[in-house]
């Protein structure tokens, strides 16, 4: 069964088994540096132009699978020998170039970068261009095409640039950590850190549970992940790993949805703070609007601060399809409640490092949310939760949402925009970075088009159909109202 | 008196809210609110048994049909 998307991936994904299989027998510190070579074993290179080079990369990805470089401060590294390899793209003519006579596109080239053969045939002298398009546009054929780099295409924050040598270099400033770059990259030149040998750490201090308890709070869209076993079997599968249990961070998102429409209702206008990629862009590109980020800490910190107050000396650890959220857990509002983040590419690690076949696993179960809780894994999903929020604490008569959903980091940018110049016509901003919502995320294994389907699904079997039902347990000493009699 | 309820996914689906609205009311009409201090828990590692209910660490396996006997035996008369 297919487990991943990509080749790139499966190679990360590869790494990180290795270095977790060595981290479990406690052979990392003598072993990590073995690892290049067990990946790349043979003579022949497979992926690039010899094997001392592929391992050379292998290096560094095992260095970023042990946590990166800690004086990055960024969970999205650049693997600077990875990328050197990739074309330089930019502005080309194509074979759709007729060698017209008019040759508009030498007129319009303010630097004199285009030049013709002898058939006519326009060329563009790359030591001159600037990139600036303007004969692309101007070409009656559309000849001149935009080969942009796949992880500056992919970087609608426009965060990506190239170094002198040409390699990918993030601008921190821009970086929100969304890891659509560590996706789209064709090399795996881009990659988030991973804190798996932490996670292994806490799991083997604990004693099997009994010095204090490791939580799993797992994202609603691993309902569309592991698809080749039961959601059930994945449960099973992270309690075999050595975690006490596991928690929805949907049961968070259903917090989150209650008390986000009183605060929407109270203050008129609001943008959601469960993405913290939408999160970290509003700070980062529009810090006019950062008081109306709404107050509530993310889904998966709410669950995890009721953990943490739960059960004091706990570990929790949130398994998710998402790399900002590494760089979330690590704020100085979050990381009391949190003590590591993995994707779900590294749960899939985790598993294999452990020799774990969930397919083999009886099912176990997972239900602690409602619905709504459980579908803010897609796009629409926390803007349907908020209006489920208003309405069972009776505030849909005084208050009329008119919420819009941004899916992906283009629309959060236009509503944005049309907000901080007062001619946004809707009171709610739902901002997901990733296409589709959190089931679009860079760490998934897997991307595709049923993934909504599945996320409605696991909704729709969620014992508890409203979110005041699934919040019923949490706060027990302080019940709302004796209904019965 | 510390009750503690497992709200885990297991005893979730066996009914721990029934549990806890039953208690949550039965306390209220018994005035314990003051004496009786209801908790929850994610999972005791007891799934089989469950729905877990601790009294001040001692361990009761409940369902929501058992719940009002069991306040009746167990809280009542030792709050």
């Amino acid at each position: 069964m297919r487990k991943f998307d990509t080749k790139v991936q499966y190679l990360k994904y590869k790494v990180l088994r290795e270095v977790a299989r060595q981290a479990w027998n406690d052979k990392l510190l003598t072993g990590f540096l073995d690892i290049p070579k067990i990946i790349v074993p043979g003579k022949e290179p497979t992926m690039r132009c010899c094997v001392y080079k592929e391992r050379a990369i292998l290096a560094e990805r095992v260095k970023i699978a042990m946590g990166g470089d800690h004086t990055n401060p960024n969970v999205i590294e650049v693997i600077d020998i990875a990328c050197d390899e990739c074309p330089m793209g930019g502005y080309e003519v194509t074979d759709a170039c007729r060698g017209c006579l008019a040759h508009r596109c030498e007129d319009v080239c303010k630097r004199g970068a285009i030049t013709f053969d002898h058939q006519q045939k326009a060329h563009i002298d790359k030591s001159k261009c600037v990139e600036c398009g303007a004969c692309a546009r101007v070409c009656p054929y559309s000849a001149i095409a935009n080969h942009k780099r796949p992880c500056e295409n992919a970087c609608k924050v426009k965060a990506i640039t190239m170094t002198e040598t040409k390699a990918a270099s993030i601008n921190q400033d821009k970086c929100i950590a969304c890891g659509a770059c560590v996706y789209q990259c064709p090399w795996g030149a881009i990659t988030d850190k991973s804190f798996i040998l932490n996670v292994i750490d806490f799991i083997q201090k604990s004693e099997n549970n009994t010095k204090y308890k490791v939580y799993a709070v797992v994202a609603p869209s691993i309902s569309s992940q592991f698809t080749y076993a039961k959601l059930g079997q994945v449960i099973a599968g992270i309690k075999e790993l050595g975690f006490f249990t596991v928690v929805e961070a949907a049961l968070g998102a259903d917090m989150v949805a209650n008390e986000e429409a009183k605060e929407l209702a109270e203050k008129g206008f609001l943008t959601s703070s469960c993405c913290p990629a939408f999160v970290d862009y509003i700070h980062k590109s529009f810090p006019d609007l950062v008081p109306h980020i709404s107050h509530n800490l993310s889904p998966m910190a709410t669950i995890s601060k009721y953990l943490k107050e739960t059960d004091t000396d706990c570990k929790v650890i949130c398994i998710g399809p998402c790399t900002a959220k590494k760089a979330e857990f690590q704020k100085p509002e979050v990381a009391p409640w949190i003590d590591s983040v993995i994707t779900f590419e590294e749960l899939q690690a985790l598993f294999d490092s452990r020799d774990i076949d969930i397919t083999t696993l009886p099912e176990d179960v997972l239900d602690n949310a409602s619905y709504f809780g459980r579908i803010f894994a897609r796009s629409g999903g926390l803007a349907d939760a908020v209006a489920q929020g208003l309405k069972e604490n009776g505030l849909d008569d005084s208050f009329k949402l008119n919420a819009i959903s941004c899916d992906g980091i283009e629309q959060c940018r236009m509503a944005l925009l049309k907000a901080s110049k007062n001619v946004l016509p809707n009171n709610f901003i739902e901002g997901m970075a990733c296409v589709g919502g959190c089931i679009g995320g860079a760490g998934c294994l897997t991307h595709g088009d049923k993934n909504k389907a599945e996320v409605d699904k696991y909704g729709r079997e969620a014992y508890e159909k409203t979110i005041g039902d699934a919040l019923r347990v949490l706060h027990l000493n302080h019940p709302r109202k004796i209904d019965k009699e | 008196m510390k009750v503690t309820v497992c709200i885990g996914s297991s005893c979730h689906l066996k009914g721990s809210r029934q549990i806890v609205e039953e208690l949550q009311y039965l306390i209220a009409k018994n005035n314990l609110q003051d004496k009786v201090d209801l908790g929850g828990t994610f999972c005791m590692g007891r799934c089989q048994e469950g729905v877990c209910v601790t009294v001040d660490g001692k361990f009761h396996s409940l369902s929501p049909e058992t719940t009002k006997q069991f306040f009746e035996t167990e809280i009542l008369p030792n709050a």
